[in-house]
């Protein structure tokens, strides 16, 4: 306790000192993410500052192991952490797929060179990574893949199409699952690494109905991989996918507490409301629209309460509960219905495409409420969760 | 915040959820139900209770109780919900006992705290004029006349109102209709001259009554709390009240997802059991985690009873809307997914949705709390 009390203090001191001014205030638009990589540009130079001075210490991994550039703090010291950049209103240093989906899965299935090479290049930020699961004819059921790699002695050889590959443009290295045994289904997919640059590799961005385009069609024609950047054994990444998944999930969940693009710059759905609609005594002028507010808010909160109190059950070594298994399904759920109200509180000022008669914040809103709807579609489906609580959870039979 | 359970909390829910199995299962309710029963509970059964300690668990011991405190008693009410236990534990322990404990003076406390925890004295609180939980609108009166007070008025859904040995009314001594200042609460023994109490029968076969009070008089050392200002004590009762039955209504939405997930394992039509029918399937799935989070919640809401947190308000009302809204759609998914047996009186799934339509207009529902909540919240 008096060791955590300790940390809190220098941590609290150590980012006084070194979070940027205006890298505690709220981001205006999703461009001003950083995603470091390669090709990484910086609008505003404390933006690169601030990653450069957190991955010095690890804090952009905080949990990882320092051994691989990560910051070897224990969830307690994390969660002090977390704490602590929340007071100052920090925003995140790093927003990465390596970090969210690819560390955890390498830490567990890598063999040490492989952890040793890539591990502390995305805890710095150097290099960037997409994810290369679904194809045209494979989505939510992602193991009839067919994306080839075949086995060429000293390299493998990928051919193939995967397709809604996010920021595969912009990425220098892709995880990407492919086919090594056209005889098995699940035993027969591999999880393979490649650097992006690689001859045969192109990425063609896809427009999203948001008007971003942050998803491509991704071709692989007779790419050649070093058969060092296989990650666990041949025809066994069945298990890596999914186990990333998981983690994929976990950080969509969070959408329905409310993020960047959570319509926060409105100060919240009340305020809102009295802004947009008018209060009278003091109450949102509409009772109707009060109780739809009222409604979002209360699962919100008790959203909130059951991650909390799953976080509490895993620390009190009662492992997962069966309550994790919903909160992909009903996070995203949730964050859709929010922005569908702030849609409705907004009037015709939640309207607007671009240009004048319209705040930066209510742009932000808009587009974010577009993007909103791919969060009950990517990491898995709501309906494919769904499958899953049926029959993991509950048992019922096909 | 405490969302996981002690070791001793465990072995208290234990406790009670074989007591409920044991002792008062549906069975129970069907027999009061179809006998007519006079008192609508069994009184050697709630003996019992008191013996086990659940009569008191929110008394102290000096009193007799057990101080198991509210998480203590959520657990009970929980497991009491699974069965649709009929017992005095929301008039006589969850309104009366805590009303008596937060205003009473000592002599007040010695007399009825010791007699609720030993299970001899059933009470009753008098306090609804309308078909819709109000609690400031009060026009029963209580006219001061010299040393004593006189009360008029009507009162409808008293829980155990007809077998209380004891009831707590609330009255107006000031001011309007629908002020807040001005309400007092009295201790009014049911046999007073100008007490007329009829038992009224409810859908879900539990006890409410409506009573009237024509120039009752009551001594001064009647007033419970102060004169004027009982809305601070009926409020947090009501809350205790509100949390309590939030926990109850949890135990009723486990039990029917409970018996309807076994159901659609069992029942088969089209050759394949229904449960292997994905139209179902989503449906289970999504109501699973609608309960996650009515658990989650009523924890809460039980927690922060027990540690005095000035939130009270704001999640007893949210416990009360998402409890009462997900046991109305719980217990109709439940009847419609027992097709045809869901209709008959033999299967039980009818039993709780009849429950769950009285336990959600009991101290606001859905409506009454999110409107609550958002006046809480200040907007
Ligand atoms: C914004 C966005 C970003 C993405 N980023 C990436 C990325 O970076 N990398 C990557 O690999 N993929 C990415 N994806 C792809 C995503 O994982 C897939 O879209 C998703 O798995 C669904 O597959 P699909 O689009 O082929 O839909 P389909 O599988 O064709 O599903 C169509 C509809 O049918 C339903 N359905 C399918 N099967 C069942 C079933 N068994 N029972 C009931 N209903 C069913 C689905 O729920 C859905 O409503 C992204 C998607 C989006 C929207
Ligand atoms: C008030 C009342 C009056 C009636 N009167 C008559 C009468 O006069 N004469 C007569 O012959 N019958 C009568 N019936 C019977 C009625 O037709 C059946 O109850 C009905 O067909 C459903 O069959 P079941 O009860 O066996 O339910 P089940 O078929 O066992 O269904 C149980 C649940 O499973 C669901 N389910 C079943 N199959 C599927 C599937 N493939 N996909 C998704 N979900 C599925 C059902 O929708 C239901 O929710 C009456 C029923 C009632 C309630």
């Amino acid at each position: 306790m008096e060791a955590l009390e300790k940390f809190r203090q220098e941590t609290r001191a150590w980012l006084e000192e070194n979070c940027p001014p205006s890298m505690r205030t709220p981001m205006t638009s999703e461009d001003e993410t950083v995603w470091g990589g390669r090709n990484a540009k910086y609008a505003n130079p404390e933006a690169k500052l601030w990653l450069d001075r957190m991955a010095e210490r690890g804090w952009t991994a905080p949990t990882w192991p320092a051994a691989y550039g990560g910051g070897g703090l224990t969830k307690e010291e994390n969660q002090v952490l977390q704490q602590e950049m929340r007071r100052i209103k920090a925003r995140p240093p790093l927003s990465s797929f390596g970090i969210w989906m690819l560390g955890p899965a390498l830490l567990e299935f890598a063999n040490e060179e492989q952890k040793k090479e890539h591990l502390p290049k995305i805890v710095r930020g150097e290099i960037r990574w997409c994810q290369g699961y679904s194809e045209p004819g494979a989505g939510s059921d992602l193991a009839g893949l067919q994306t080839k790699c075949e086995d060429k002695g000293d390299h493998y050889l990928v051919n193939g199409q995967k397709i809604w590959t996010s920021y595969a443009d912009k990425a220098d290295w892709i995880f990407c699952l492919v086919r090594t045994d056209p005889t098995k289904k699940h035993d027969g997919i591999s999880f393979l690494l490649f650097d992006m640059a690689t001859p045969g590799v192109e990425a063609r961005p896809i427009s999203m109905i948001s008007g971003a385009s942050p998803f491509c069609e991704t071709f692989f024609t007779d790419v050649k991989v070093p058969k060092g950047n296989l990650v666990g054994e041949l025809n066994k990444g069945w298990t890596i996918a999914k186990r990333l998944l998981q983690h994929e999930r976990e950080m969509i969940s969070g959408m329905g507490l409310g993020g960047a693009g959570s319509g926060a710059g409105l100060g919240g759905l009340e305020q809102a409301a009295k802004d947009y609609y008018g209060e009278q005594n003091g109450r949102v002028a509409s009772p109707s629209l009060r109780d739809h507010i009222t409604r979002q808010k209360m699962d919100g909160k008790a959203f909130a309460l059951t991650m909390q109190r799953s976080a509490e059950e895993a620390k009190a070594g009662q492992g997962p509960g069966a309550a994790s298994s919903i909160f992909k399904y009903y996070g995203t759920e949730l964050n859709k219905r929010r922005f569908e109200l702030l849609l409705e509180i907004m009037g015709t000022k939640g309207l607007g495409w671009e240009g004048e008669g319209f705040t930066g914040d209510e742009i932000t809103v808009i587009r974010s409420w577009l993007r909103s709807k791919g969060n009950s579609i990517e990491g898995g489906t709501s309906e494919v969760q769904l499958n899953v609580v049926s029959k993991r959870v509950l048992g019922l039979p096909d | 915040m405490a969302l996981v359970l002690t070791e001793e909390q465990q072995l208290l829910r234990d406790t009670a959820t074989q007591f409920f199995q044991e002792r008062l299962p549906i069975a129970n309710l069907r027999k009061l139900r179809d006998t007519k029963d006079a008192t609508g509970f069994d009184r050697a059964i709630w003996k019992e209770m008191s013996d086990l300690g659940f009569a008191g668990i929110m008394i102290s011991e000096k009193y007799g109780g057990t101080d198991f405190g509210p998480v203590g008693l959520g657990l009970v009410l929980e497991q009491a919900g699974r069965t649709l236990a009929a017992s005095p534990l929301v008039s006589t322990v969850l309104l009366c006992g805590s009303a008596v404990q937060l205003a009473g003076n000592a002599t007040q406390r010695q007399d009825i705290l010791s007699a609720i925890a030993a299970g001899d004295r059933i009470m009753a609180l008098a306090l609804e004029e309308g078909p819709h939980h109000n609690p400031t609108h009060i026009a029963t009166r209580a006219e001061a006349d010299g040393n004593a007070f006189k009360i008029t008025g009507k009162k409808t859904f008293v829980l155990d109102g007809h077998v209380a040995d004891q009831l707590i009314v609330a009255a107006r001594t000031s001011g309007n209709e629908n002020d807040r200042a001005g309400i007092t609460l009295f201790l009014v023994d049911p046999k007073s001259e100008g007490v007329k109490i009829t038992r009224t029968l409810m859908v879900d076969s539990r006890n409410a009554a409506d009573i009237s009070f024509d120039n009752v008089s009551v001594p001064a050392t009647a007033v419970l709390g102060s004169v004027d200002g009982g809305i601070d004590v009926l409020e947090q009762v009501l809350d205790i009240a509100r949390i309590g039955i939030s926990a109850e209504m949890l135990g009723l939405v486990q039990e029917v997802f409970d018996t309807t997930l076994a159901y659609l394992k069992e029942r088969k039509q089209f050759g394949k059991v229904i449960g292997s029918f994905q139209a179902l399937q989503h449906r289970m799935a999504t109501q699973f985690a609608e309960i996650e989070l009515c658990r989650s919640v009523v924890l809460d809401a039980l927690s922060a009873l027990e540690a005095r947190r000035n939130d009270v308000p704001l999640i007893a009302s949210l416990a009360k809307a998402r409890l009462s809204d997900t046991a109305t759609v719980m217990t109709n998914e439940g009847l419609q997914m027992h097709g045809g047996m869901g209709m008959t009186d033999q299967f039980d799934v009818g039993l709780f949705m009849k429950r769950a339509r009285v336990a959600t207009a009991s101290f606001g529902d859905g409506n009454f709390h999110r409107d609550r909540y958002a006046s809480l919240e200040g907007y």
